[in-house]
């Protein structure tokens, strides 16, 4: 399959014999990955499991950690943490453009603020969205810089269940639109089989499953063939479902 | 006025639903709206209590003379010409050792807080000198700088400077960590992030120490213009001192407390203004 999707396009972000430690203890072992360009892929485990981790270290975030390894990705990464992370000084427009520089920016957040649902609310202080809204505009952010890779560090694990539901809608749509390849990390089972068309399980420092989910979108959450994909992830994990 | 509103339509609520208990408002813990121009009613109940107080006799007018004696002579300082140069040389003196103790304690907390070289060399020393009462290096000025202007001001602005480093400081390595964090992921150059995330996240802690500073200011004054100054609102007092002259060095410090309160007032409006952002207890 790996080799499959080689052919077809060139890996954008590539890994190979990363890894990472802290204090001595081993959180990355060795990991080989490559993300085609334009996938969208989410990656499972377990709280500790090295996930954010790993995201971290394709992001470049990772001062001081001690490690090894090869690791290649692509010039323009936008990264989305599971806070928001809007400067509370700053408007939401000014938020959305920071980092974005010439003439044209302005113009490319407004278009970004209007393309998840914020338009009108360009002056707006961070402090006066609510969480979803804040996220909306932490994509925004993302957006703007035209990314040819999407990091996203759970971000909807702090979000309601309804606003989650809709950040899902929004997500996918974007990446249809403009089809950066995605590493979303999540612990949550569904949102990656609902998201993600691979999902990798990271266990014990290494990939310990590597899921193509082949069903075409949108998904729905009840949808019966997806059952099969979330026991084989959920027996990944070592979760063992009790109906 | 709200809280009636709510309890009538709690009542009328009760009556349908029964033995549903009333609702009523919560406490509120924080102090409520804002008045116009509070600040400004504690200075005026003193000087009520003091007219009074003078009207009634009960003051001795050799200690503390009535406010319209005060009031007097304030006019007539200001007539013969004397009051008004003694103001502007203590402002002119003020306001430059406020400039540059403002501009030096900006700029060190800005290069301790940024890189790890200024850490080392900055904050130990601001520490020190800190813990060294200003006031007390004023010999040791003297002897460096001669009995001039040069000196005063150099005093005015140490005594500026020490809070608006600490605060400045304090507020800039108290920036979450995540914001940097947010920054680098957005390639922000160093500038920019200076520009972005430094100055308007150690703006808070900036204004405490502007605050302290311009008030500051005013108190080394005091003191640096009763030693040998031919001029200034310090001297004006150390003369009528001399002279007996209680009402003279009321004047002198009812300037300098107008001055404090009317600089305080002003820097905490630019404050409200510039940290509209922030919603918090006083809003």
């Amino acid at each position: 399959m790996a080799t499959h999707t080689e052919q077809l396009t060139r890996p954008a972000v590539r890994l190979h014999g990363l890894t990472r430690s802290f204090k001595g203890r081993t959180v990355l072992d060795g990991i080989d990955l490559e993300l085609p360009a334009g996938q969208f892929t989410a990656l499972l485990g377990h709280s500790g499991s090295g996930k954010s981790t790993l995201l971290r270290a394709v992001a470049g975030l990772d001062h001081g950690v001690e490690g090894d390894g090869r690791l290649s990705a692509p010039e323009r990464v936008s990264v989305v943490f599971q806070d928001s992370r809007l400067l509370p000084w700053s408007r939401v427009l000014d938020n959305v453009l920071l980092g974005a520089e010439g003439k044209e920016a302005a113009g490319r957040g407004r278009a970004a603020l209007a393309e998840v649902g914020l338009a009108g609310r360009e002056r707006a202080w961070p402090g006066e969205l609510s969480g979803g809204e804040a996220q909306r505009a932490a994509l925004a952010r993302a957006l703007v810089r035209e990314p040819q890779l999407l990091l996203a560090d759970e971000p909807f694990g702090a979000l309601d269940a309804l606003t989650r539901i809709r950040m899902h809608g929004l997500l996918r749509e974007l990446w249809k639109r403009h089809r950066p390849t995605v590493l979303l990390v999540t612990h949550d089972v569904d949102e990656a089989i609902v998201l993600a068309d691979r999902v990798l399980v990271l266990e014990n420092g290494r990939i310990g499953l590597d899921l193509t989910i082949d069903r075409p979108h949108p998904r729905s959450y009840r949808e019966p063939k997806l059952g099969e994909y979330r026991e084989r992830l959920l027996a990944a994990l070592g979760v063992t479902e009790d109906h | 006025m709200s809280a009636v509103t709510t309890l009538a339509t709690a009542e009328s609520a009760v009556s349908v639903a029964g033995d549903a208990h009333q609702v009523r408002r919560r406490r509120r813990l924080s102090p409520g709206k804002r008045w116009p121009a509070a600040r400004l009613a504690g200075p005026l109940l003193v000087v009520v209590l003091w007219t009074a107080a003078s009207a009634a006799g009960a003051l001795d007018p050799g200690a503390i003379p009535a406010p319209w004696t005060v009031a007097e002579t304030a006019g007539r300082l200001w007539s013969d010409g004397t009051l008004a140069t003694d103001v502007v040389t203590s402002l002119r003196r003020a306001a430059t050792g406020f400039s540059i103790g403002l501009g030096a304690g900006v700029l060190l907390a800005l290069a301790a807080g940024l890189s790890r070289v200024g850490d080392a060399l900055i904050d130990g020393t601001v520490q020190l000198n800190r813990a060294v009462p200003t006031l007390g290096l004023i010999p040791l000025f003297i002897l460096w700088l001669g009995i001039g202007e040069t000196f005063k001001i150099a005093i005015i602005a140490i005594v500026v400077y020490i809070p608006m480093y600490l605060n400045t400081h304090a507020a800039l390595s108290g920036i979450d960590s995540r914001y940097v964090e947010l920054a680098e992921v957005q390639g922000l150059s160093r500038l920019r992030f200076i520009r972005r995330v430094v100055i308007p996240g150690s703006l808070p802690g900036f204004f405490v120490g502007l605050r302290l500073g311009v008030t500051g200011s005013w108190l080394g004054l005091v003191v640096l213009e009763q030693i040998n100054a031919t001029s200034g609102l310090g001297y004006m007092m150390f003369q009528a001192q001399n002279y007996g002259q209680t009402d003279v060095i009321l004047v002198g410090l009812l300037i300098y407390g107008v001055f404090g309160l009317v600089s305080d007032s002003v820097v905490r409006l630019i404050e409200r203004r510039v940290l509209s952002w922030r919603r918090t207890l006083s809003s």
